[in-house]
């Protein structure tokens, strides 16, 4: 988390309002930002914000896209900008690769709301290892059936219906699931 | 609070960060850069838009996922290349305006890639031919250019699930019955005359591994992918692709197949130019 210096200060905006801006208040806020493919959870859960700077005149967000050719990124800037409004200081959300997203960004409450939306979470992708964790054959490959819970499951398609989740099926209640993709 | 008062936050995007960045290198070496991006970016963008073809036609429904989601995301890859293009030529084009608006023969893609869709065959066996050649020249990228090694870190992760599903499918393919395989090796015969124009060399490519933005020479890749492939072809019986000279025209010259892709792709954008999503 950056906070800009300036003067030898550490900036914090004023809303129009008179209201404190800190980069605190600005993730809280954009904690209540939904991702627009999967709503039940924020793209601060998802990991998809890395720094926030606040100085006297505005913000700035680095956004972090799950997938470099994400189509929902023009929407998600979008909404950043509108929730982020409210603070009456301008707003630039910068698209950055600077810091490449990993599922492992997610969240404890991100991968539980994952899991109680039907999503199973995934797996550690372990940054460094030669491939990530997806060949039907690794045991290690523990992917959880969101609906019962049995590690009983199998990959069926790596893709699915967006770039970040897959489809797998679940050895033991018969029910084909989506899973956030290790990477 | 109005957007005058408040013009202080300019977003940074790719285009101006790589824009930036390219401002501190030599003229060689920034012409040099602008090689590499272009072609990196025409591989994808092409492969992705010819394999976009099996959209709703795919031989099952998974497949068709799968292949549209590997399209889909080459052409997210050429997206991002264009963009920093557009910052290191710093011509006042844009990121489309790089990737629609020239004549199919300013495109410098692969010959691999200059090919008709095929059969499943066809598009399996230039896909993974393609793939592999594609990880050998991402894993050649240095930090001699910021913007670049970091959007490269990020592609490799990708990459890792295409490589996957075409190793996935080879070995589908080759275990498929009689049919199957012989589709395969002759698709594989067929493609891979051309598969070594991905390494055609750059003019510039001695300025870039000066520069720390190549780490070794296209021939060097081009060992390597031929590594990667012989371990993975010659245990299933399959033939690895003759080796060949390199030819200067790898890039340069393209098919009818291609010039009708072009048409197709640029169709929207000569009839509108101004057209947004």
């Amino acid at each position: 988390m950056i906070e800009t210096a300036v003067g030898g200060r550490k900036a914090i905006g004023r809303s129009d309002t008179g209201r404190r801006v800190g980069p605190d208040e600005v993730r809280t806020a954009l904690d209540s930002v939904p991702d627009p493919e999967i709503p039940s959870v924020s793209i601060v859960e998802l990991g998809m914000i890395g720094d926030v700077e606040v100085a006297a005149d505005g913000i700035r967000v680095e956004l972090l896209p799950t997938f470099v050719g994400c189509p929902a990124l023009e929407v998600i800037r979008n909404a950043i900008e509108a929730r982020l409004a409210g603070f009456g200081l301008a707003v630039a959300v910068d698209v950055s690769f600077a810091t490449p997203w990993s599922s492992d960004r997610i969240s404890p409450a991100g991968r539980e709301k994952l899991r109680q939306s039907g999503f199973a979470p995934p797996p550690p992708a372990r940054p460094g290892r030669a491939l990530p964790i997806v060949d039907i054959a690794s045991p290690v490959a523990a992917v959880i059936c969101p609906y019962c819970g049995s590690a009983r499951t199998t990959l069926d398609n790596a893709f699915g219906p967006t770039q970040c989740r897959s489809i797998r099926h679940c050895e033991d209640c018969r029910q084909p699931f989506e899973a956030f993709k290790p990477i | 609070m109005t957007a005058e008062s408040a013009p202080a936050v300019a977003r940074r995007d790719p285009a101006s960060i790589a824009r930036t960045a390219a401002a501190a290198l030599t003229p060689p070496v920034r012409n040099a850069l602008a090689e590499l991006l272009l072609t990196m970016a025409d591989d994808e963008f092409v492969s992705g838009f010819t394999d976009s073809e099996w959209t709703g036609i795919a031989p099952i429904l998974e497949e068709d996922v799968a292949i549209s989601s590997i399209a889909q995301d080459e052409l997210g890859h050429a997206r991002a290349l264009y963009e920093l293009l557009a910052g290191v030529l710093d011509d006042g084009r844009d990121a489309d305006a790089i990737a629609y608006d020239r004549e199919p023969e300013d495109y410098r893609h692969a010959r691999l890639l200059d090919e008709p869709r095929g059969d499943w065959a066809d598009t399996i066996a230039r896909r993974f031919l393609y793939e592999l050649a594609d990880e050998a020249r991402l894993a050649s990228i240095g930090d001699g250019f910021p913007p670049l090694s970091e959007l490269v870190a990020k592609l490799r992760r990708e990459e890792r699930y295409h490589r996957m599903h075409l190793v996935t499918w080879i070995d589908r393919l080759v275990r498929g019955g009689d049919d199957a395989r012989a589709r395969l090796e002759k698709a594989l015969a067929w493609a891979g005359a051309d598969a070594a124009t991905v390494f055609t060399p750059l003019a510039g490519e001695r300025s870039l591994i000066q520069a720390g933005i190549l780490t070794r020479s296209l021939a060097e890749a081009e060992a390597a992918w031929r590594a990667d492939l012989t371990a993975i072809l010659v245990p299933l019986g399959l033939a690895v692709p003759p080796e060949s000279t390199p030819s200067s025209s790898g890039r340069t010259e393209h098919s009818d197949a291609f010039r009708w892709l072009w048409g197709e792709f640029t169709a929207v954008r000569r009839l509108d130019p101004e057209a947004v999503w």
